[in-house]
């Protein structure tokens, strides 16, 4: 699961540490990290990198408590295979025994589908937690229309959102 | 029954109630009915509370599936009052951000600028003068007490206390007073600035500052001999719905319900931000992880932040309020009319805003109810490309149903009060 390729890019910016894995390994790594003491899943939340591919980003924050030291793994899935493993669930770990999930996972991972309209598999409850049931879209991807109306005497502001033009 | 009886002569009235007690709901319930044969005791019923309803702490709807009075499963139904404020702050340059993210969880307004502020303030790798880290931990540790007190007033309000309301409610007119004077605003008052605090503190404030820190301790002691040893209060809250702090760490939980179940993780001591390691404050800790733990955990935080008001304004350093850098914060109105360059970063401040180099970063910080982080992208334009706020009540509201399962629904509506969510920062 595990292996050379897992880890595509790490990244040291003002003082914080983010790896950038590969999408499949998701579990397996933050297993492997809360092995090591990482053990605090702070924040499950997804970013949109339109234009460049692969567009979606998920982004776990996790806390090592003891050390008091953050660390961010994040994975970036393509908007034609917006797939990834859930955390939430506990696991079958591979030499029999679980694996335990995340529950904090749960309304995070249910709020980056919402709104990014990436896929949890396994996760035990995947539908929608801000929008109501029967939207259509995922209204935080960036080329989704921001809509309202528009304000008076607010020259300098052009909308940087909406579809490209 | 007068209180010169003496003990082996109880009323019929106190008979009874000592035969009332908090055993396991289980044997409750086989009692009352009877046998454990009877269908009727096994059904399920699901019933649907809120969204509007007076004890559910703002637009929050419950499907709560209960057997008889006692609950089985719980689950939260989110979104009423979602107005997508990040997607909103996406469109808004980095100044005319601050105001929408501060709206985000209406009660700790200056914990969401801060936290905004703070991740843009990391990305433009700015420091921060110390005089505004102090004003900045001032205002905040006010927000704390006043969220608190909010706190406490509609919980002992759902509980049946209805007078104290009134009281948390008058010592938070003399939170609003005091933001007023030194922001100009009551609440959501855009003070916090990226590189530092809108202005400085006007005269007089230290002193109406002083009158207030002076008294909170004292009225404080009167919220706690009015709720601490009565009777209804110890009843509703001691040894209802705990949760230990292993599983707590599991959902996610940070905050006074942590702290309520032992563990003393505190963002402000444990990772020191806008100088909080020059003060001397305590962590109340809890010991049981019980409704009373978390009652008890942030009435004592009040006394707590108090003492921090009072460290910060006696030590205020002199100095500037917000950065000197002219890239980032807008130069004083009276270098306008003299200097060329103060000119040219004003218009290019008001109208296009600062730029911030790419990058991302996560600033987490502690807000009255818990880690409150933001996650900010920026992609080298004057505007955030992704602005995320992990808010702790979002979060914490997955405790629920682990917290009130087997328990009474009146020991949900406690527990949904010890909880302290706030729907403004659950929906964004």
């Amino acid at each position: 699961m595990i292996g050379e390729h897992t880890v595509g890019d790490t990244v040291f910016f003002r003082g914080h540490g983010t790896l950038e894995i590969d999408p499949a390994t998701i579990v397996p790594v933050l297993h492997r990290l809360r092995d090591r003491g990482y053990s605090f899943l702070a924040s499950v939340h997804g970013v949109d990198y339109y234009p460049h591919e692969p567009r979606l980003g998920v982004h776990y924050e996790l806390l090592d408590m003891g050390r008091v030291d953050r660390v961010t793994v994040k994975l970036r899935v393509p908007t034609d295979a917006p797939e990834v493993d859930s955390v939430t669930p506990d696991r079958a770990a591979p030499g029999g025994g679980v694996l335990a999930g995340w529950p904090t996972a749960n309304h995070q991972e249910r709020e980056v589908y919402d709104m990014f309209g990436v896929v949890f598999r396994d996760h035990p409850d995947l539908r929608r937690i801000l929008m109501p049931e029967d939207y259509e879209g995922h209204p935080q991807r960036r080329d989704f229309p921001i809509g309202g109306e528009p304000v008076a005497f607010t020259y300098n502001d052009t909308p940087s959102l909406g579809p490209p033009r | 029954m007068s209180s010169t009886e003496e003990p082996t002569t109880l009323s019929a009235y106190r008979r009874q109630e000592q035969s009332i007690t908090l055993a396991p709901v289980e044997e409750q319930i086989r009692s009352d009915v009877g046998g454990a044969s009877d269908e009727a005791s096994h059904e399920l019923l699901t019933l649907n509370i809120g969204p509007h309803h007076p004890a559910t702490h703002g637009v929050l709807r419950l499907l709560v599936t209960l057997q008889g009075e006692v609950v089985r499963d719980i689950k939260p139904i989110i979104g009423y009052v979602h107005t997508g404020i990040e997607k909103t702050a996406e469109d808004k340059s980095y100044w005319k951000a601050i105001p929408v993210v501060e709206r985000m969880d209406y009660l700790s307004y200056f914990f969401n600028a801060m936290a905004y502020c703070g991740a843009v303030e990391t990305l433009l790798d700015v420091e921060i003068p110390p005089r505004a880290q102090y004003l900045r931990v001032i205002h905040l540790e006010f927000n704390r007490i006043m969220s608190h007190l909010v706190w406490l007033g509609t919980s002992a309000l759902d509980l049946g206390a209805i007078s104290m309301f009134w009281y948390c409610f008058r010592e938070r007119e003399a939170i609003l007073d005091l933001f007023e004077l030194s922001t100009g605003q009551r609440m959501h008052t855009r003070y916090i600035q990226v590189g530092g605090v809108a202005e400085d503190i006007p005269r007089g404030f230290a002193e109406k500052l002083r009158k207030f820190t002076d008294a909170m301790p004292t009225r404080a002691d009167q919220y706690g001999d009015l709720l601490n040893k009565n009777e209804i209060v110890l009843q509703r809250l001691r040894n209802t719905c705990p949760l230990d702090a292993q599983k707590l760490l599991e959902l996610g939980v940070t905050g006074p319900l942590l702290r309520a179940a032992g563990n003393p993780w505190d963002l402000r001591k444990a990772a020191p931000y806008s100088s909080y390691d020059h003060f001397d404050f305590k962590i109340p800790v809890g010991t049981v992880g019980d409704n009373y733990d978390r009652f008890a955990v942030r009435l004592a935080e009040i006394y707590e932040s108090t003492r921090i008001i009072e460290q910060a304004l006696a030590g205020l350093p002199e100095g500037p309020y917000i950065t000197t850098d002219r890239k980032v914060a807008l130069p004083p109105r009276h270098e306008l009319a003299t200097s060329m360059e103060a000119l040219i970063h004003h218009f290019k401040l008001v109208t296009e805003g600062f730029r911030v180099p790419p990058g991302e970063v996560y600033h987490p910080i502690e807000s009255p109810r818990g880690e409150l982080g933001c996650f900010v992208r920026s992609d080298g334009s004057s505007k955030p490309a992704r602005v995320h706020m992990r808010d702790p009540s979002f979060v914490n509201l997955q405790a629920t149903s682990h917290m009130a399962e087997g328990a009474y629904i009146a020991d949900l509506i406690a527990t949904l009060a010890m909880l302290d969510p706030v729907l403004g920062g659950i929906d964004r």
